[in-house]
């Protein structure tokens, strides 16, 4: 029985215990910010279970899971090797996140073995920072919850301001001498199952269906964007009917699995007209048989799509609870009055973005629950610009994965790049704030 | 025969580090596991993906968690 391992533990169960024993629970009965906040966490988690994890939650998830089985990891990795052009590793380095950090828990060993044993500390860094910043799953989240303007910005920005700071790294330390470990290990060469353009439109058609299934209803009843809302489900269906025969005479899943999973879809598409999650239903179901009954690199392909599935929404589910309780819905108030946070981050002005950037970087947030939590600031009446911020340095940062960064690079490297990310999320938010906000 | 995994922890580590010990015992032979965790060990075998194996000190599978089965072929 060792005390001092076992102290820890101790402070905890005696915490916890003094906690409740002395919970005022007659307060929080009466206390009504508080039970409106349980109503609202209630409330949001509904409206994401309705709105979102079906038709966008799902499709995104077998995008990842096709992205992280059928994109050949080895031949980017190439590119961030010790033999790769610089200036193009900067380049790949920045997009590549959305490609080799599928899984959350592989950008810090790739961060550190492209510092050390490939490209070096510039590309390393940009890697790092855009890595997290543009993983598949949250651009698409993001332009599906909290707008398109919104993604569109998470996605570029992170990108141009990867590759800056990945340079800035470069050359602030350039002179310093960075030692070199043992070379990269021979890594097995890819095989060629299929070319780089039927890959293309399989992973197109797939984008299509989401982006098809989601489209929003616009504000007025006219144009182009309102001509696509109105036939929406028309245009998913013949994007997904596309799919269905790559999925046969490329993907070489047997026809009569497609066509069992084809037939009730579209008759349930027919009875169901008005419920087009119904239909939807249906095909997801299908192609999650057909897929996972295959031999090779379908079932790995539902596999990892599962693998996603398993890890992230217990996250999300959480995520929404939290956010809900704290912020709420758009519209109404969580724990959290409004007042403080429009007093700490709203507008557009530099305190409010500074903020918003520390505070990003030091808080933890696990895959994908930006996103509600973000939703429910902007709703509580957080500035754009802010909110912009927020994105570019949550994701990224974190207090722990800073301790894991400096094990790696040390601490004067690590500030540097620390301050980067802030400085440069401040800026980059409010210019977006003036912009757009 | 040392068999490592390398990974900081993750689910797909986990997956790999029970598909390798399944293989291993099937094929009936004697083995030890080590999971390590810490970057800068992982780093020394120059791999960049992880999860990623090693027996005895080689590097045999980088950044895929193949089936209990595929490591068998592997390690015989």
């Amino acid at each position: 029985m060792k005390w001092e391992e076992e102290w820890k533990k101790l402070a905890v169960i005696a915490i916890v215990f003094l906690v409740c024993f002395y919970l005022p629970v007659e307060y929080l009965q009466g206390w009504r910010r508080m039970k409106n906040a349980v109503w609202e966490s209630l409330y949001l988690v509904r409206w994401y279970a309705q709105e979102h994890v079906l038709l966008c939650l799902i499709p995104a998830f077998f995008i990842a899971g096709a992205i992280a089985i059928f994109v050949s990891q080895e031949s980017v990795m190439k590119y961030l090797g010790v033999k790769a052009n610089k200036m193009l590793a900067y380049g790949v380095a920045s997009v590549s996140g959305t490609i080799l950090a599928v899984c959350s828990c592989t950008v810090l060993p790739l961060f550190a073995g492209i510092y050390r044993m490939g490209a070096g500390l510039g590309p390393a860094c940009t890697f790092l920072y855009s890595g997290p910043a543009i993983n598949v799953l949250a651009i698409i989240l993001t332009a599906r919850i909290l707008g398109f303007e919104l993604g569109m910005a998470r996605a570029v920005t992170a990108i141009v301001f990867s590759i800056i700071i990945g340079l800035a790294m470069h050359f602030i330390f350039h002179k310093e001498e960075m030692e070199k470990t043992v070379g990269q290990a021979d890594m097995p060469e890819p095989e060629v199952v299929r070319p780089l353009w039927q890959n293309a439109i399989f992973f197109a058609l797939m984008v299509g269906v989401l982006v098809f299934a989601n489209w929003g209803k616009p504000g007025e009843p006219t144009g182009f964007w309102h001509a696509v809302h109105s036939n929406k489900w028309i245009i998913t269906g013949l994007f997904a009917a596309a799919l269905g025969l790559v999925l046969i005479f490329w993907l070489k899943i047997p026809w009569f699995k497609i066509a069992l999973t084809a037939a009730p879809t579209a008759i349930l598409a027919a009875i169901f007209h008005r419920e087009p999650m119904i239909p939807f239903a249906a095909g997801v179901v299908g192609l999650s048989w057909a897929t996972s009954t295959d031999k090779g690199e379908n079932s790995e392909w539902f596999a990892q799509s599962w693998g996603f599935a398993k890890q992230i929404m217990p996250l999300l589910f959480g995520g929404v609870l939290v956010a809900g309780f704290l912020l709420g819905r758009p519209g109404h108030e969580g724990l959290i009055p409004s007042e403080w946070v429009i007093k700490a981050v709203g507008g557009n002005s530099f305190f409010a973005n500074f903020f918003a950037s520390i505070s990003g970087a030091l808080m933890y947030f696990a895959t994908l629950t930006e996103v509600p939590i973000l939703q429910g600031l902007l709703g509580s009446g957080m500035g754009k610009g802010p909110a912009l911020a927020l994105l570019l340095t949550g994701p990224a940062l974190s207090l722990p994965n800073m301790l894991v960064i400096y094990s790696v690079m040390g601490a004067k490297k690590t500030t540097a790049f620390i301050s980067l990310v802030v400085v440069m999320a401040t800026v980059t938010g409010l210019i977006y704030g003036a912009i757009f906000g | 025969m040392k068999i490592q995994i390398l990974g900081t922890g993750c689910p797909k580590c986990k997956k790999l580090a029970e598909n390798a010990e399944a293989a291993a015992k099937d094929l009936g032979i004697a083995f030890e596991i080590e999971k390590v965790t810490d970057i800068n060990e992982i780093m020394k075998f120059g791999v960049m993906m992880t999860p990623a194996l090693a027996v005895d000190g080689k590097v045999k599978i980088v950044g895929k968690v193949p089936s209990a089965d595929e490591i068998k072929k592997m390690l015989s």
